[in-house]
């Protein structure tokens, strides 16, 4: 197996709210940045188009969070219907490559996630209640932390100790709280592949 | 309990399942193209090793090549190195290239079908959202991300959760001038951009049933845009009559066998679904998208939502986005002028969707405020176009007919709609920027975008028919 290195378990940090549905991955990194033939370096143009007017770095919209010096931290808080639209594994490369380890959403589109679990971002669905608590949390306080836990299954906003329970397949949690790809899991089992590929039918 | 036609496919692609985690699934085919698959063979190469299965692999360049002037070098420096980067792994991983130049290159969802590799009762994948247009043929089809792509071409395989089984019935029969862009564009404004989320659909009914191979890939396309992995539609008479004599459809010897199993790929009569929705086709008018999500369409004779008929939760959304295309709610949508008309995508550039517009526009004018680029889906389509003479309609239209590419679906070539401006097109995506920073674009089907590409603004093609003109998918498709 892989190393270790990639592994997650408990992430406490203040975070970055993002109160916007439906952010698909043509937001959270346009095309025109899919070019590169590498994994690196998709941070610092995440939200690319959100963050700067004219496309140029010296002019950041002031009034997108990102830009906002007040929010920071390892997570992402966002509205419902996360991360929708194109496959592109370059969306969840760059909410990592920023510096996030964890998105929290009421909702999220499934290629998404399964980019996410794959880069071991991990990707923590609350309901929309919990969803609006976190919010409503952010506005009064920017330094607010949350603390996710994965091998509880809990995500808590330490400063009331609300807390919800949240669900990951017990497969995917293993992988995540171990550092293991499915990669390596599928090659272990290749003889298998093989005899399944001999016995069927053409 | 009978079986539902995804999961007659899903359960013979079951290696082994994990208890309490997803199951290892047999990919049949996987394409790739170059903007999803480097990160996949560095990773590869990484751990020494080899593409698994390099003839169930078939590549293409499709999404940030130029659409002029094809057999120049690429200008922009990052896109041709992309290319370039395929044309190496393809080569040293054996793996067949429909590239630039190559008699079959195109939008990876066109070629597929088009060559008869998309057959149904198969697995299929690609590094591409809009791989659901496969299951048009009755095959489970759907998009993945990089990691997934390095997957398969490790061991042919995937780690899948079952999805759940949805199943939209269209029944009745259609309006004229109303085509599968419409009924997809309707679906998805009835259930939303994230409603058939974690969900596989089938589409099924009477009116899909009438609908030619072209048309049922246009709907299984946008499947994804409301957030399905993929969508299906069982083959029948229609489906095996597109495939028969198609380069890599099964030849004559394997014709007859291969009929055989493909006839029980449909949904038992007792097969039960998560989740089934019943739509009356004669309720669906010609569609138009307002906003920046796919599921905020209207018809092109109706108004604009006003903000009080907006849920609370939705407004922030909704006003964002109203603002970002410069439209006011509660607004008549039709008369709305227009910039630019892109036809292409791999929604709507098949040889059916030119002949629609072209039947359309034969003897019209191009009006003068709009920019109109046609973008056929393939190289066989061009040439198919050309052999047709939809090129010269197109040009005596004042059209400009390009070569095959993704293009302004996503413009991730040079092909962008200038920021502010407006531009009706037939691709499948009206997210902020999507078809260049800044630009605004109105989803609808080809015969709508002809409309525009006349008379300059958003109309309904029912205006401009005479009494006994009818345009439909069906009567389209004898050309063949």
């Amino acid at each position: 197996m892989t190393t270790m290195s990639k592994a997650i378990n408990i992430i406490q940090s203040s975070f970055v709210p993002l109160n916007i549905e439906n952010v698909d991955t043509d937001q959270i990194i346009p095309a025109r940045f899919l070019k590169a033939t590498s994994r690196d370096g998709f941070g610092k143009n995440l939200f690319r188009d959100w963050r700067y007017l004219n496309n140029n770095e010296s002019q950041p919209k002031h009034d997108f969070v990102l830009n906002n010096p007040k929010y920071k931290g390892k997570i992402l808080v966002a509205g419902k219907n996360f991360g929708c639209g194109s496959s592109r594994e370059h969306a969840a490369w760059a909410i990592k490559d920023y510096g996030f380890d964890v998105v929290v959403s009421s909702f999220y589109a499934d290629i998404f996630k399964s980019n996410a679990l794959n880069n071991f971002l991990l990707p923590v669905q609350v309901s929309d209640s919990f969803l609006q608590t976190i919010f409503n949390a952010a506005e009064k306080d920017p330094t607010a932390e949350l603390n996710v836990n994965l091998e509880e299954q809990t995500i808590t906003l330490l400063a009331t100790g609300e807390q919800e329970h949240f669900d990951i397949n017990v497969y995917k949690k293993t992988c995540l709280l171990n550092g293991y790809d499915d990669i390596d899991y599928l090659l272990s089992i290749r003889s298998e592949i093989e005899e399944f590929e001999a016995q069927r039918p053409l | 309990m009978g079986k539902t036609l995804f999961d007659k496919i899903w359960e013979k692609h079951i290696i082994k399942s994990i208890p309490d985690g997803p199951s290892v699934i047999y990919i049949d085919k996987h394409f790739i193209h170059e903007v999803t698959s480097p990160q996949a063979f560095s990773g590869l190469e990484k751990r020494g090793m080899k593409v698994f299965r390099p003839q169930q692999v078939v590549a293409t360049a499709d999404h940030n090549v130029p659409t002029m002037q094809q057999h120049l070098p690429i200008k922009d420096e990052l896109s041709r190195k992309q290319v370039q980067q395929l044309i190496e792994n393809c080569k040293n991983h054996g793996i067949e290239l429909y590239g630039l130049g190559h008699p079959f290159q195109g939008i990876v969802h066109v070629i597929g079908p088009e060559l008869g590799i998309t057959q149904p009762g198969m697995t299929i994948v690609c590094g591409d959202s809009h791989t659901s247009t496969h299951g048009a043929f009755g095959a489970v089809a759907f998009g993945i991300g990089t990691s997934e792509v390095e997957m398969v071409m490790a061991t042919q395989c995937l780690l899948q959760s079952k999805p759940k089984v949805m199943r939209i019935n269209i029944d009745g029969e259609l309006n004229n001038g109303v085509v599968s862009k419409d009924i997809i564009l309707y679906i998805i404004s009835k259930i939303s951009a994230s409603g058939a989320t974690g969900y596989f659909v089938e589409y099924a009914g009477s009116a899909i049933r009438k609908l030619s191979m072209e048309a049922r890939m246009t709907i299984c396309n946008m499947s994804i845009e409301m957030g399905a992995r993929g969508g299906m539609i069982a083959p029948d008479e229609i489906t095996f009559e597109y495939m028969q004599g198609r380069l890599f459809a099964p030849g004559p010897d394997q014709w007859e066998p291969k009929l055989t199993q493909w006839k029980e790929l449909h949904s038992d009569a007792d097969a039960k679904f998560d989740k089934e929705i019943n739509i009356n086709a004669a309720e669906i008018e010609p569609m138009i998208t307002y906003g920046t999500n796919p599921g905020m369409g209207i018809s092109v004779n109706g108004k604009i939502p006003s903000e009080e008929e907006i849920g609370e939760k939705e407004k922030p959304h909704f006003v964002k986005s109203l603002q970002y295309m410069g439209l006011q709610p509660g607004t008549k949508i039709k008369g709305k002028k227009v910039d630019y008309v892109f036809i292409g995508s791999c929604t709507n550039s098949r040889i059916e969707d030119l002949r629609m517009v072209a039947s359309f526009v034969k003897g019209k004018k191009k009006a003068d405020n709009v920019e109109v680029w046609v973008v056929p889906g393939s190289k066989q389509v061009e040439t198919q176009a050309q052999q047709e003479g939809i090129d010269k309609v197109f040009q005596q239209a004042g059209f400009i007919l390009r070569q095959p590419g993704c293009s302004a679906c996503l413009g991730m070539n040079e092909d962008k709609i200038p920021a502010g401006k407006y531009c009706i097109s037939t691709s499948n995506r009206n997210f902020e920027g999507r078809q260049g920073p800044n630009a605004r674009t109105l989803l609808a089907s080809p015969l709508t975008a002809a409309v525009a590409a006349i008379t300059g603004e958003v109309g309904d093609v029912r205006d401009y028919l005479s009494a006994d003109e009818h345009i439909e998918h069906s009567a389209l498709t004898t050309h063949d």
